[in-house]
Order: C-alpha cells, then sequence, then structure tokens
C-alpha cells in the first residue's frame, strides 16, 4: 500500500465508516494511523471522563460529528446521585477554541447547561444536529438558543428528558429562514408551546421527515401540520383527546389517509381509546410503534390497533397488553425484530412467561428483547431458547426481586443457561430472578460474544463474578448490585479491567481496602467511590464495605470536577 | 422455601408509582453514623408505619444471606428510568408548605427540583423573611426579624410527620403530601438531628 498516494487510501478509507473499523484501520502502521486521523470525521467517545477533549481534537481536527456518553447506566435508576459529574461545557468550550467544524452532537447521560447550548448554538457555523438522550440540566432557553442561532440546523431531537420548562417561546426563535430542518422531537418537553409558531415553522421545512410533539399539541393543530408535511415518516402524537363526532376528527382521519409515508408513530401521551379507528390506516405500513408511553391505549382497542400492523419490526408497549396481547403479536407482527415491554406499574396487567413464549414461537427474526414480567419459567427461557437463537439484546427483569421458577421453586441459572447457549451472537444480557452461582458459570461458558451484563441480587459467592471475568473476552461493561461479591472476585484478575470500558458495583462485598489494592495496582483506572452518607469520613477503615464503587479504563487519569462525595482512589 | 411474598401497597399508594412508595431506601450494609438508626428511632417513638422497619429487618437479612425476610422496595428498582416513570404518574407534584405563624400558605412542584438544597433555597426565596444559614454540618432557617429558628417537616403518604432529609431526595418527592416548617421550640421529642444531607442526595 506504499504505492499509493495518501489521497487515493484516504479515499479507500472513506468507505470505512464504522468506528471499530476505522480503529483497526489506524493500528496497521503509522501513514495509515496518520491519514486516517485527519480523514476522520465521526467519533464515538463511550466514556466522556476515558479521554480529554483536547487529545480527541488533537487526534481528530476534521471531526464532524461527535458521539458522548456521561454518566454510567444505573445513573437512570437513581443510583447515581444528582451532581456526580458528566458536565459537557467543557468538551463544548475546547471544540469551540479549536477550529474543529462541529455539525453534530449526540449526547448520553450528560449534563447540558443552557450556557453549553448558547455557546454551542454560536460557536459552529455549520452546526446541523443535536441529539440528546436521558440528559438534564438546561432550560427551554438554551433551546432557543440552538434555534435562534444554527441557521441550517437539520436535527433537533430530544429524547427522555426532564427539561425545566420555562414555557417559553423557544420555537418561535427559529428564523423564519430556517428551512432545513429534517427531524424535529419535543416530545419530552411538559410545558405550554407556541402552536402557531409550531404550524409555521412545519409549513417551511419541506425536508422535514420526523416530527415528534409534546402533549400540549392538540388535535386540531396536529391535523394541520399534517396537511402541511403529507411526506413524514415518523410521527410523535402528542394529544389525541377528541369527540369522535366532531368536524376535528372527520378531519383528521382523511388527513391521516393521505399520509402514506408513515412508518414510524409513537407518543399518545394523551389519549381517549375509543377514536383510534382514525389510526388505522397508518398502521399497515408502520415497522415502528412505540405505545410505552400511552397508558391510555389498551385492552381490545390495543389489539385491535396491532391487528394492522402487519410489517412491524420495532415494538414498544405496556405490560397492560397482557399474554393475549402478546399472542396476537406473535400471530401478526411475523417482521418483528425488537420488542421492548414496560410496566405499567398496574398490577394485574402484567405479562408471564406465557407471552414471552408465544412470542418467540411466533415471530422468527425477533434478535432484541426487553421484557418486565410478573414472573419467569425455567421450561419458558428452554422453548424461548430453542424457538430462538438469534438474540443479541436479552433483558429480561422480573419485577419480584429474586424471585424462583413459580413451578418448580428453582433458580432460573437453567433458563438463562438455555438462553446464552443458545444465542452464540448475544452481546447485551440482563438477568433477574432467583439466581445462584450456577449462572454465572453458565455465561462464562457460553456467553463468547457478550459486551454488556446487568447483574442485580444475584450469585452466592466470589465464583460467580470470576466465572464472568474469567469467561466473557469480548465483556465491556459489567454492572452488578445488591450481589455478594466480594474482594477476592475483584482484585484475581486486575488487567481484565483494562480492556472493558468500565465496572459498576454497589451495595456488594468490596471493601475500601480491596478498592485502595486495585487503584494502587492500576493506575490507569479511575476507582471511583461514590459516597453518599458520609460514611467514609468517619472511618477509613480498610474492612469497611464500599457502597457504590465505579471504575473506568482512562487515559487522562483522575478527572478534576469530581465532587466531594466522590473519592478516586 | 419460598419468598416472603412482595410487600403490596394498599391501592391509593400504587396508583402508578413505580417502587418507590415512600418507605426504604438503599439496603446500607454498615451502620456509622446512620441516619437508618434515626428514622428508626423516630418510627418506634411515633408509632408510624412499619414500612421503614420492614425496611431495617432486610437490612440485617440482607446482609447475612441471600434469603430476604421481606421484601421492601428498594432505590432504582424495578430498574425503569427516572423519566418514564414520572412519565406515567403525572408530571407534577405540587405540595403546600407552611411556615408556623405565616398567615397563608404556598405551594411548591416538588418536581422541579433536584435536592434538598434546592428546595430550601425556593422556600427561602418564596418566605422573604427567613434565610437557611450553613453551618458546619447543619442547615438552620431562620427568621430574619426575630431570629426563630424553624425546622423543616413534612407529612408522608403514611400521615406522619417526618424530619426533612433523612431519605433521599427522590424518596422524598415521592412520599411527601405537605411541608411544614415548624418552630424549633415545638419540636421537642424529635431526636437529635443528625448531620444534615447536603445536596448529593439523590
Amino acid at each position: 500500500m506504499n504505492y499509493f498516494p495518501d489521497e487515493v487510501i484516504e479515499h479507500v478509507f472513506d468507505f470505512v465508516t464504522s468506528q471499530k473499523d476505522r480503529n483497526a484501520v489506524s493500528l496497521v502502521c503509522k501513514s495509515w494511523y496518520k491519514i486516517e486521523r485527519l480523514s476522520r470525521q465521526s467519533v464515538f467517545i463511550g466514556n466522556c471522563y476515558a479521554i480529554s477533549p483536547e487529545r480527541v481534537i488533537g487526534r481528530f481536527p476534521g471531526l464532524k460529528s461527535l458521539t458522548l456518553k456521561g454518566k454510567p447506566h444505573f445513573a437512570d435508576f437513581n443510583l447515581l446521585p444528582y451532581d456526580w459529574g458528566g458536565w459537557v461545557y467543557p468538551w463544548v468550550e475546547a471544540l469551540a477554541k479549536s477550529r474543529v467544524g462541529l455539525e453534530e452532537l449526540r449526547l448520553k447521560r450528560m449534563v447540558v447547561s443552557d450556557d453549553c447550548l448558547e455557546l454551542l448554538s454560536r460557536s459552529f457555523v455549520n452546526f446541523k444536529s443535536l441529539v440528546l438522550v436521558s440528559c438534564e440540566g438546561f432550560t427551554t432557553d438554551g433551546l432557543a438558543a440552538i434555534a435562534a442561532n444554527c441557521r441550517y440546523l437539520r436535527e433537533l431531537d430530544l429524547q427522555e428528558i426532564e427539561v425545566d420548562d420555562n414555557r417559553g417561546q423557544w420555537i418561535s426563535c427559529f428564523p423564519d429562514s430556517c428551512t432545513s430542518l429534517v427531524s424535529l422531537n419535543f416530545s419530552c418537553l411538559k410545558g405550554e408551546i407556541n402552536l402557531t409558531a409550531l404550524e409555521r415553522l412545519v409549513a417551511r421545512s419541506p425536508n422535514l421527515k420526523s416530527l415528534r410533539l409534546n402533549r400540549a399539541v392538540p388535535l386540531d393543530t396536529l391535523q394541520k401540520l399534517l396537511m402541511r408535511a403529507p411526506q413524514l415518516v415518523d410521527l410523535g402524537i402528542g394529544s389525541f383527546v377528541y369527540d369522535p363526532s366532531s368536524e376535528a376528527y372527520i378531519k383528521l382521519k382523511a388527513t391521516l389517509v393521505k399520509c402514506k409515508s408513515i412508518r414510524s408513530l409513537s407518543g399518545f401521551l394523551e389519549v381517549v381509546p375509543c377514536c383510534l379507528s382514525a389510526i388505522h390506516p397508518v398502521c399497515q405500513n408502520l415497522t415502528s410503534l412505540n405505545l410505552s408511553y400511552a397508558p391510555g391505549i389498551h385492552g381490545n382497542e390495543l389489539i385491535k390497533l396491532i391487528r394492522f400492523c402487519r410489517k412491524l419490526e420495532r415494538l414498544w408497549i405496556l405490560d397492560s397488553i397482557g399474554d393475549r396481547g402478546l399472542g396476537v403479536v406473535a400471530f401478526t407482527c411475523k417482521e418483528l425484530q425488537e420488542l421492548r415491554v414496560f410496566p405499567s406499574g398496574v398490577d394485574n396487567a402484567a405479562v408471564t412467561e406465557e407471552g414471552l413464549v408465544a412470542i418467540s414461537a411466533g415471530c422468527p427474526k425477533l434478535h432484541s428483547l426487553l421484557y418486565f414480567c410478573q414472573q419467569m419459567t425455567n421450561a419458558a427461557l428452554i422453548t424461548v431458547a430453542k424457538n430462538n437463537s438469534n438474540f443479541t439484546r436479552f433483558r429480561l427483569c422480573i419485577l419480584d426481586r429474586e424471585k424462583p421458577d413459580p413451578v418448580t421453586m428453582q433458580p432460573l441459572d437453567e433458563g438463562f443457561g438455555a438462553i446464552v447457549q443458545s444465542c452464540k451472537r448475544l452481546r447485551r444480557l440482563s438477568l433477574s430472578g432467583l439466581l445462584t452461582d450456577q449462572v454465572f458459570l453458565y455465561i462464562g461458558m457460553y456467553a463468547e460474544q457478550l459486551e454488556m451484563l446487568s447483574i442485580a441480587f444475584a450469585g452466592n459467592s466470589d465464583k460467580g463474578m470470576l466465572y464472568v471475568l474469567n469467561g466473557c473476552k469480548k465483556l465491556r461493561k459489567l454492572e452488578i448490585r445488591d450481589s455478594p461479591f466480594g474482594n477476592t472476585a475483584l482484585l484475581t484478575d486486575v488487567g481484565k479491567y483494562e480492556t472493558m470500558r468500565s465496572l459498576w458495583m454497589s451495595s456488594c462485598e468490596v471493601t475500601l481496602g480491596g478498592c485502595q489494592t486495585l487503584a494502587k495496582k492500576m493506575p490507569r483506572l479511575n476507582v471511583e467511590i461514590i459516597n453518599e452518607d458520609d460514611q467514609m469520613e468517619f472511618s477509613l477503615d480498610d474492612r469497611q464495605k464500599v457502597g457504590k464503587m465505579y471504575l473506568y479504563r482512562t487515559l487522562v487519569g483522575p478527572r478534576k470536577d469530581a465532587p466531594d462525595f466522590v473519592w478516586t482512589l | 422455601m419460598s419468598p416472603e411474598k412482595v410487600n403490596h401497597l394498599p391501592e391509593s399508594d400504587t396508583k402508578l408509582t413505580l417502587g418507590l412508595p415512600g418507605a426504604g431506601g438503599e439496603c446500607h450494609r454498615t451502620k456509622a453514623g446512620t441516619k437508618r438508626g434515626f428514622l428508626e428511632t423516630v418510627d418506634l417513638n411515633l408509632m408510624s408505619s412499619s414500612n421503614d422497619n420492614k425496611h431495617c429487618e432486610e437490612n440485617d437479612a440482607m446482609a447475612s444471606s441471600k434469603t430476604p425476610a421481606t421484601k421492601a422496595q428498594v432505590v432504582g428498582w424495578p430498574p425503569v428510568r427516572a423519566y418514564r416513570k414520572s412519565a406515567m404518574k403525572g408530571s407534577c407534584k405540587f405540595v403546600k408548605v407552611a411556615v408556623d405563624g405565616a398567615p397563608y400558605l404556598r405551594k411548591v412542584d416538588l418536581e422541579i427540583y433536584h435536592s434538598y438544597q434546592e428546595l430550601l433555597s425556593a422556600l427561602e426565596d418564596m418566605f422573604s423573611f427567613l434565610t437557611i444559614r450553613n453551618h458546619v454540618n447543619e442547615r438552620k432557617i431562620i427568621d430574619n426579624v426575630n431570629g426563630v429558628e424553624y425546622v423543616p417537616t413534612y407529612e408522608d403518604k403514611d400521615g406522619d410527620w417526618m424530619l426533612v432529609g433523612d431519605v433521599p431526595w427522590k424518596m422524598f418527592v415521592e412520599s411527601c403530601k405537605r411541608v411544614r416548617l415548624m418552630k424549633s421550640s415545638e419540636a421537642i421529642g424529635l431526636a437529635p438531628r443528625t448531620p444534615a444531607k447536603n445536596s448529593s442526595k439523590s
């Protein structure tokens, strides 16, 4: 390859898009490293504390798209104190100072302030795309800055965010000259929205493909928006409440029939179930349906809707669908690839192993599952494993912690064992129910492609964790809570953690002494002890058990923004 | 060998709550400097609901073996994102705030704050005659004009009056029905205040 001029090699590299592949390419030789780094446009940083913004900018000056993840996964479940970290301001500041022509920023579990959004909006002329997932720290003022200043904005996508809503006029801040929007998602905003401004914005956005509204957008506005944007591919409905005999309903029905491009539907944050027949014409083309925020849709109305969705590939639903409803899904949705069943909080609505078995039998293409259920049996899991060996993601959450197989009263080791043995491409696994060390033996033995494992209230001894650390060669993220794994498990193979992104252990048996030993041996890990009750201040006893430990590999040492209650050993 | 039945809550408490109806908390193994101990004391004295006591039993049970005696609620279970939980149960939590001696009550939306510090600051703004003084280990609420000290208390879902600050913030939001700033002089009979939580409470 030395015979080719750099431009040719660079051109070849243009076809290498996945970050993994580009990382591999950069390791071949110095010349390739250089060509690759100068031409790399898209960078993914799985842990914002593993590297500094300056080093990323230094290596990839041509950076256009940056993806950053901050807090560990268990932060989603309130296991991490509020101001632990994950501030993105330093990144935006560093990028602004440099000559990087940032166009896209995608953040997950990070803290984003209004100042940061303001700086972002003013610093990059070609900024096009902002995607925030499970982030916090900003208000609609920040959104107003993005709307006002990003002249070529294509995408503004807010997912699962609790925004401190100022009921501001942020949507009016898009200038009349802004006609470039392709994707706008503000479904998670709680406050009111200027409906006229919204209508005018949609009217002047001919490229708009994805529009997700919040609950403040009433039905008649929805109808007007759909009239303006019949080309929509992805629609998130806010409020779907009206009188079925009204003119508004008739108008909407007619309008929806014209929206032949809609492939993805979500929302229904407020809904009157009897009026869903207007949606039926849209259902036959749907590949993605998310009703997991629509507790108002259930029972027969829900099942009627599902029966129209023959092309569905992705379904997110509440457990109010019941086993019977899942049976209808299994019968109807033969193209289904991803299923997520969330808890609705209503006890008698939950699903059981029956629903899952039906799905595994009826949906041969299913490979991604998140399933909150009332109970599970080994027999069912073994059947699922037999029916379907395609799973890449298998997350099972039995709501009752440590619940055994209700038929045999046995732990669920054999069931999960069957899953990992059958599904050779399994990359992500979450366990629940009563589990002994045996399940970890199976995981270590069979789950060769496993990258992420979530453990809660499981196992008997250090052996469990050791089976996993020894066996799962591709493990990147391990998160454990309330399980009896201690120092022996933690310290047996300390080198392993440099091959992983991170390890979380909370309410386990590791002690302060164990963590300190690990930190001493592995200087390229940050071992953080997160300390909520001021326990550690009173006693620096090595034998004291650690409440929460989060460790991750890093090239830049202990972070300087750690709050008082985080102790980096 | 069957584990105890899940601690089902009465209908009125459950609604669409996912997981944290105001009792229990993280199962800490150690008991150093414990807020849990204080809570226990108060509960026993005031004969409040048994939820917190069950949690303490579970604490011991978990420390010894894997067989739980009773299943109290714990933080973060079931593993559902906070956003989803609040979207399902409604978007705001307004509670009345009364200050002893003030002629009228105020209302605050607990959902918009993330910590006790934020809440107390908001109360300071609302009741302008109050100041929060940060001492070494404690926050005190004091009337600027006459120096009267207040203790923040709240009524929880079980109808009991509790000291603000003992449970993790999110748990407090779930279980709080109303807030009362009680004059310190009237707060006799409550155990001595343990060191105040800092704003890191999640």
